[in-house]
């Protein structure tokens, strides 16, 4: 609690200078790509959504296709738009929080060009064909190279930042934001270790189940460390702000980061349950997978118990209203996840649509309504301008939260039913439904429930884009940098 | 008492511990971090490499992918096959039925990426080749609904247009090669024989069928890697069904994926 009120100290006392030492100019530049590749990805994603339901839908395009367009969706969402909003966060609230101007401005700026400058190469090469076929690693060795470079830069910009702090003690955010930066920089280096064919082709350096472990270590600690725990740190620091509250408990955040960080790092084999890798490596990604349970849990707590004495307001502010559903979206998919990685249960998810839902209850849920809560916190304190459209924050809330639902129920549906069609068994202990395609046929509908679960999504995110533009460009007048409640009206 | 001094204060050992320690040194709390996140990792991956593990994912009944065969694997991940057809038939009986014997370590020992997959929405291919004839894959990929009614695969028109590079091939082979495939012939012009022989028979055996078709078309390579896929596996396992049942009469080839669909 004392980290709390110590980290917010700065921030929430305005006209002592403070805004001129901080580096608030990149947090805005930052924000403003957020918000772009939001849409932009999200935007790829209601286009496969389309495809899978509509398959003419690629015009014959082979630049669109769902094979191509589908790592475009993911890169899209995770690097551009998460990896944005990370950064938005970082960079406003470590400064705050370490009461000091971010390490180096120029390495700063590195980072946001470069960052956006692997975006744009990223749009430009997938659509292309050009890929490494790992899973959220797809983008081509000299793509891997300027990601490298760009992340340690980020790194010396971070951690020189922590080195000149001016406050003792390091806040909980800090601790979630430097494990996002030590992990990614350990799992992206040892998955994209490969050997170069030519300038856009190359091949990994390890072979058959020992790549896909490699790929799955990295592939489930991606989610674990790009969206979950940086997202956490961002939990930690805007819920706080947006509830007025402090943080529930300190004890539990240390009991649940560390156990957290250990073993997410175990879970990624029960990606590979069933297949030729070792049973034993299998067994411990369940057995670890189970018990992650119970640190996740421990954040979702700590999150929605710091509203204690705040819930009131959750019924009007649209803000902590993203905040509240996203925690309990994380409390959800943290729950189902562990559950999926169980054999027997596994052996029905996977493979199935089931997957797809799962991953969009944490990516839409968790990470997608954290990041709209915080950045319709910041554009306010940023620009220091009530929003444009208060009531527009309400709409976006209720279109993403109906379309998460239609989106998570509509493949829930779908995935058990493929898993349990393609598996069901006659009397005579031959298979119910040989056809695969007879399979296929059924799960239409749910396409596009799905679609229409996403286009909702991505609606309410257009609007907030478009919410964001005229505050930050309309004629408002200047308020005071206290956040004012968007549902005042 | 402020916030402050109470956590200094904190009764439980490991608060005081963390707070004085670890969240005053920036430096500490890094290596904590990275101590933290490398246990799992070294436990789990490091055994990988160990002389066990790796001569329990090799068998000498699998060979590495022929210079076309890798042409066709890598127009199959450009097009991103794998994230709607998986390549791994997990050894469940409802998946022996419907694709065949389940998937072997071995099988994948010069598979660089692996591509395994993450979701089936179409059939799993590792044990396609030799499922179909080659023409059936030559119509499948221009129109998938013209050999699988209701298909909701795209059309690949493009791969009837472009043309495999012989020298770019070559370039790919080196590439394995470095990264630990045995290649014995690497250079240009063998890569270039090799193609060129391995093409020619597919040419012929759609001629068959009245499809003419130039040896360098892309959709050739990829015919001769979907041809390839599990081939190998249902061959190994039928021997050793045959070796195991002597006395009886030595099964039908390809028994393990003779049953079942997926069409």
């Amino acid at each position: 609690m004392a980290q709390t009120t110590s980290g917010t100290v700065a921030a929430a006392t305005p006209g002592t200078g403070v805004a001129t030492v901080y580096d608030d100019a990149i947090v805005k530049m930052f924000f403003t790509a957020a918000v772009g590749w939001a849409v932009v990805g999200m935007l790829v994603g209601v286009m496969i959504a389309l495809e899978l339901a509509w398959w003419p839908a690629n015009m014959g395009i082979p630049q669109i296709t769902f094979g191509r367009l589908r790592p475009l969706h993911t890169n899209a969402v995770i690097f551009a738009f998460a990896g944005n909003v990370c950064f938005t966060g970082i960079y406003h609230s470590m400064q705050r929080l370490l009461k000091t101007r971010m390490f180096s401005d120029v390495l700063s700026r590195i980072h946001f060009w470069g960052w956006q400058g692997i975006i744009v190469l990223a749009a430009v090469t997938l659509p292309m064909g050009m890929t490494q076929s790992k899973e959220y690693a797809e983008l081509i060795w000299p793509i891997d190279v300027l990601i490298a470079i760009v992340w340690v830069i980020f790194g010396v910009n971070f951690f020189g930042t922590i080195a000149r702090r001016k406050v003792k003690h390091l806040y909980v955010a800090i601790w979630f934001y430097m494990s996002f930066v030590i992990t990614i920089a350990v799992l992206h280096i040892v998955n994209n270790l490969a050997i170069p064919a030519t300038l856009t082709r190359s091949y990994p350096v390890y072979a058959g189940l020992t790549d896909a472990l490699v790929q799955w270590w990295y592939g489930h600690n991606a989610v674990g460390f790009f969206l979950t725990t940086p997202f956490l740190g961002l939990m930690y620091y805007y819920l706080p702000r947006a509830a007025e509250r402090p943080v529930y408990s300190y004890r539990l955040s240390i009991l649940h980061f560390w156990a957290l960080v250990f073993l997410y790092i175990w879970a990624g084999p029960h990606h590979l349950l069933y297949s030729a890798l070792p049973d034993w490596a299998q067994t411990l990604g369940m057995v670890f997978s189970i018990m992650l349970l119970a640190p996740s849990w421990g954040g979702m707590l700590n999150g929605l118990l710091t509203l204690k004495g705040a819930w009131d307001r959750v019924r009007t502010d649209p803000i902590l209203k993203f905040m509240v559903v996203a925690v309990s979206f994380y409390g959800m998919s943290t729950f189902e996840g562990p559950m999926m990685a169980i054999r027997s249960v596994n052996a029905l998810a996977h493979f199935t649509n089931w997957v797809i839902g799962h991953v969009h209850s944490g990516a839409l849920g968790w990470v997608g309504m954290m990041s709209f809560g915080m950045l319709y916190w910041l554009v306010q304190n940023l620009w220091k301008r009530p929003l444009a459209h208060p009531k527009w924050a309400n709409h976006h809330f209720w279109l993403a939260t109906i379309g998460i639902v239609l989106y998570t129920v509509s493949m829930w549906a779908a995935g058990l039913m493929e898993g349990l069609q393609w598996r069901a068994l006659n009397d005579a202990g031959q298979l119910a439904t040989p056809a695969f395609l007879d399979i296929t046929h059924r799960l239409n509908p749910f396409m596009w429930i799905r679609l229409t679960g996403g286009a909702m999504y991505l609606t309410g995110a257009v609007m907030m884009a478009i919410n964001f533009w005229q505050t930050i460009r309309g004629p408002g007048a200047e308020v005071s940098p206290t956040p004012v409640p968007v549902a005042a009206d | 008492m402020s916030d402050e001094q109470k956590h200094n204060e904190s009764s439980k050992a490991y608060g005081r511990f963390h707070r004085r320690v670890l969240e005053g040194n920036g430096a500490l709390f890094a290596i904590a971090t990275t101590v933290a996140i490398s246990i799992g990792a070294l436990v789990e991956i490091a055994p990988m490499f160990s002389t066990t593990s790796l001569s329990w994912q090799r068998a000498d009944w699998v060979t590495p992918y022929t210079p076309l065969e890798v042409a066709g694997r890598d127009i199959y991940i450009r097009e991103g096959c794998y994230l709607c057809h998986s390549q791994m038939i997990r050894p469940m009986r409802s998946e022996m039925l419907r694709y065949g014997e389940w998937t072997r370590a071995a099988e994948y020992q010069y598979d660089r990426p692996f591509l395994l997959g993450s979701r089936r929405l179409g059939p799993d291919l590792q044990r396609v080749g030799g499922k179909y004839p080659d023409a059936w894959h030559f119509e499948h990929m221009r129109d998938p609904r013209s050999t699988s009614p209701g298909s909701i695969m795209p059309t690949y028109p493009w791969l009837y247009r472009q043309k495999y590079d012989p020298a770019d091939v070559a370039k790919s082979v080196r590439a394995l090669a470095t990264a630990g495939t045995p290649y014995t012939a690497t250079d240009d012009a063998s890569v270039a024989a090799a193609l060129e022989a391995q093409a020619d028979k597919i040419v012929a055996s759609l001629a068959t069928t009245s499809i003419q078709v130039a040896p360098d078309d892309e959709i050739i390579a990829l015919i001769a890697f979907l041809q390839r896929l599990g081939t190998e596996g249902k061959k190994h396992f039928a021997q050793q069904a045959a070796q195991t049942s002597e006395a009886a009469p030595a099964p039908a080839q390809g028994t393990p994926s003779a049953t079942g669909g997926g069409q």
